[in-house]
């Protein structure tokens, strides 16, 4: 179960210069909030994504900074402009530390 | 037309009331008689009669047979249908992992026997199935864990573990979209009637069976909850009330809890059959894995 926090995300192949595409997402993550008991009584130390960066040829194009009313398992969708053909980075970061990181190619014509 | 002809004659002669036009206006002039609000109450009820079926939903329902997708909110359905919205396929990309992880003293994975993944498309429409070597029904979970320790002499998995909902996740998967057609001869017979007997019998604390809300009231609100016909062909299913992924031994429980009821072990003789039952109740309906419900 290596790949247990691997983020799932959609990017078009293909955009023509200057179009706006849809970039979906999605990361498999408990995003405990830290009120939760285990079954001895402990508390479930707060564990969730906090931080989302999105680069575009490393360029930081759209973030986001996560609280506890967030759910488990989230999903975003945004929008870019398609510029340039390139790499779309996506990583991840919660606060045990974890990152995830995903990159994505995306091919713009004309 | 004559009806909406007549409410904008009705209409006209209403704003021209308002801004007091000089002379009687009369809503008949046009030669068109305004509709009395018993004329137009048929035509309101059929409009409220009509069952608001959407053609996309066509493939969910079978005959009286609806899938649970039909009483979801669109919003619902929407995230169902798209791959990455679904957080149900993060546990098919994580059974996808451990379909060639190789365990046990023999050296093997799924992949070993079985080939890719996709060698399973079909497989699970005739599930739960007779196995006479055990003598008795196999779940699709119970056949991976006999895959686990007769074929890879492996330790089986726990049920509801992440791992044994990710591979019966993906193994379903394969079948998605393809009817439910489990076998209902032989011994499955008596599989079925000990399942009827369960979803028929009343229990717990509230003194009710299953029967009472899905056979009885299904469509209609249970507080914030629309009911359903109870079908099994999404399982296992993602709720949002539960954030992840669940089998349908554990919706059972959950049901069996809101009705204030013992519940069984999860794998248990009862809920197999009870599966069983419902399986063959729901027969003709397709496989959904990963559903979203509610």
């Amino acid at each position: 179960m290596a790949d247990e926090n691997k983020p799932r995300v959609r990017v078009p192949k293909t955009a023509k210069k200057g179009e706006i595409f849809e970039v979906k997402t999605s990361v498999t993550h408990p995003m405990e909030n830290g009120s939760r008991k285990d079954k001895d009584g402990n508390v479930v130390p707060r564990n969730i994504i906090n931080k989302l960066v999105v680069k575009y040829n490393g360029k930081d194009v759209f973030g986001g900074d996560f609280g506890t009313a967030v759910s488990a398992n989230p999903f975003l969708s945004f929008h870019l402009k398609a510029e340039e053909s390139g790499k779309i980075d996506l990583t991840w970061t919660d606060e045990s530390g974890a990152v995830f990181t995903t990159t994505e190619t995306i091919t713009v014509e004309g | 037309m004559p009806m909406s002809r007549g409410v904008l004659c009705a209409l006209a002669g209403f704003v021209l009331a308002v801004f007091s036009c000089p002379g009687p206006v009369v809503a008949g002039e046009s030669g068109v008689a305004s509709p009395s609000p018993v004329d137009a109450a048929p035509h309101i009820d059929a409009a409220l009669a009509a069952p608001r079926i959407d053609a996309a939903l066509a493939p969910y329902i079978v005959g009286a047979k609806r899938s649970g997708y039909v009483y979801a909110l669109p919003e619902t359905r929407a995230m169902q249908d798209d791959e990455i919205m679904n957080p149900g396929f993060a546990w098919v990309e994580r059974g996808r992992g451990l379909w060639t992880e190789v365990e046990g003293a023999n050296g093997k994975s799924c992949a070993s026997c079985h080939g890719p993944v996709e060698s399973m498309a079909g497989k699970a429409v005739s599930y739960p199935k007779w196995k006479a070597s055990m003598n008795r029904p196999v779940t699709v979970e119970r056949q991976i864990n006999f895959c686990r320790v007769a074929a890879m002499k492996a330790e089986p998995w726990e049920h509801e573990s992440p791992q044994l909902l990710a591979m019966t996740t993906l193994i379903k998967q394969q079948s998605r979209g393809l009817p439910m057609s489990m076998a209902d001869d032989g011994p499955m017979r008596e599989w079925i009637d000990r399942g009827k007997a369960l979803y028929f019998a009343r229990r717990g604390q509230l003194d009710m069976s299953c029967k009472h809300c899905h056979d009885d009231h299904p469509g209609e609100k249970l507080r914030a909850e629309t009911l359903s016909q109870a079908h099994v062909n999404g399982f296992p299913t993602y709720r949002l009330g539960w954030q992840g992924l669940g089998s349908l031994h554990r919706r059972l429980e959950t049901c069996y809890e809101q009705m204030r009821a013992e519940t069984y072990p999860l794998g248990s003789d009862e809920y197999v059959a009870l599966e069983i039952f419902l399986t063959d109740r729901g027969r003709g309906l397709p496989i959904e894995t990963p559903s979203v419900r509610r």
